[in-house]
């Protein structure tokens, strides 16, 4: 019985990263990435891979270490752990996907200063224990992930007329959408989007206001 | 002289790290609901550019590299950003405690924010003289204040706008930031580095 509520619980922890808490389109924090990878799927979904690792395994370390670390130094314990995976992530990725990398590799780097990161090990993983920290952490990254593929799908499909590279509409693209200012067009249309949705089904009140 | 100048207005208007680096939303969009606050902010993080830029300058070259551990970069960075702007943080609250009060908020803030960790890494990345990072870390930090000042005096304008409720709010915002990138298009072609 126990086991099986525990099941659902997990489902649960992962559909709030997707849903609930999406940490673009919900939460609105981290929206660098949002707009800065995505002109191509692939950057989109190799940045999601990049933070969907980095978050669990920041997730990990921090439930596991919660009860060393003192509160009053949990700060810079957490940020020098979430700077230890960030390098781990950069080296990798520059190694297996350098192509990828040679466009990304900033915005790569610059996950340690996301701060939804620090913020899921704030306020879930050093209060929770490990698995329950794993999952919230894998739920997280897996709306992260979402959200940069449906931005990104949008924006190489419009932009380009083709998707990871492979053409797949023949007309003249509407080359606005891979420039600068259409990822900005993009991500606040979709987030309206989100909104309508929420508010026209759900009965919600919007999004919440978002800022740091 | 020139390759300085040209760094500038590459810095700000070309490459600002806004509307084309798309670096520092959170707080972009965070601070420009009040035109006051953007000015606290923009001053504090154009001085915070410019002096951990010179900071990691002397300890990129002076010691990682010599060591071989520019593989550190990210660590060593943040630690660096991050005890300058705690020092800073401790010393204005002795020195000038009414400076503090003005500005001491946005100090907290800043500790991790991507913007400040950008101007090192870029800096180390194309292998910049001491100068020339001092000099980005300043292009970048009035681009950045002119990205703020711009959106402030439109989203308070903004307030008394009649938008459709799904976009009030970040939405909005977003579309605009959008318009404002477009303009900042026809900067390209000013200089060619």
């Amino acid at each position: 019985m126990s086991a099986h509520a525990e099941k659902i619980s997990y489902g649960g922890l992962i559909k709030n990263g997707i849903f609930g808490e999406n940490p673009i389109f919900r939460v609105a924090l981290s929206l660098c990435p949002a707009v800065a990878v995505t002109s191509t799927v692939r950057g989109g979904v190799l940045m999601g891979v990049g933070v969907l690792f980095v978050q669990t395994m920041v997730n990990l370390t921090v439930s596991i270490f919660r009860k060393f670390i003192h509160p009053r130094v949990r700060i810079p314990a957490y940020i020098l752990i979430i700077a230890t995976w960030v390098t781990v992530t950069d080296l990798s990725l520059n190694a297996f996907a350098h192509d990828a990398y040679k466009m990304i590799g900033l915005y790569i780097k610059l996950i340690v200063a996301f701060a939804i990161i620090l913020s899921r090990a704030e306020l879930f993983a050093s209060k929770n224990k490990v698995v329950p920290s794993f999952f919230d952490g894998l739920g997280m990254g897996i709306g992260f992930l979402l959200a940069l593929t449906v931005i990104s799908f949008f924006r190489e499909l419009v932009g380009k007329g083709s998707l990871f590279g492979h053409a797949i509409v023949s007309t003249k693209p509407v080359l606005i959408f891979i420039m600068p200012a259409g990822g900005f067009f993009v991500v606040g249309l979709l987030m309206g989007l989100f909104n309508w949705i929420d508010i026209k089904f759900f009965g919600g009140g919007g999004a919440s206001g978002g800022g740091h | 002289m020139e390759r300085l100048f040209e760094l500038v207005v590459a810095a700000s208007l070309i490459n600002n790290f806004v509307f084309t680096r798309y670096l520092g939303l959170c707080i972009f969009f965070g601070v420009t609901k009040k035109m006051d606050t953007s000015i606290g902010m923009s001053m504090t993080f154009t001085s915070v550019m410019v002096i951990s830029a010179a900071l990691s300058w002397v300890v990129y070259n002076t010691i990682m590299v010599p060591l071989h551990l520019q593989f550190l970069e990210i660590m060593v960075f943040i630690g660096i950003v991050a005890g300058f702007v705690q020092a800073a943080d401790t010393i204005m609250r002795k020195v000038s405690p009414g400076l503090y009060y003005k500005l001491g908020i946005y100090l907290a803030l800043i500790v991790t924010n991507c913007i400040i960790l950008a101007v090192p890494l870029i800096n180390a990345g194309e292998g910049y003289t001491f100068l020339e990072s001092l000099v980005f870390g300043l292009g970048s930090g009035l681009g950045f204040s002119l990205a703020l000042i711009i959106m402030a005096s439109i989203r308070e304008k903004l307030e008394l706008a009649d938008v459709p409720k799904p976009f009030k709010g970040l939405p909005i915002s977003f579309i605009l930031t959008g318009l404002i990138a477009l303009a900042f298009i026809g900067f390209s072609g000013l200089i060619t580095l």
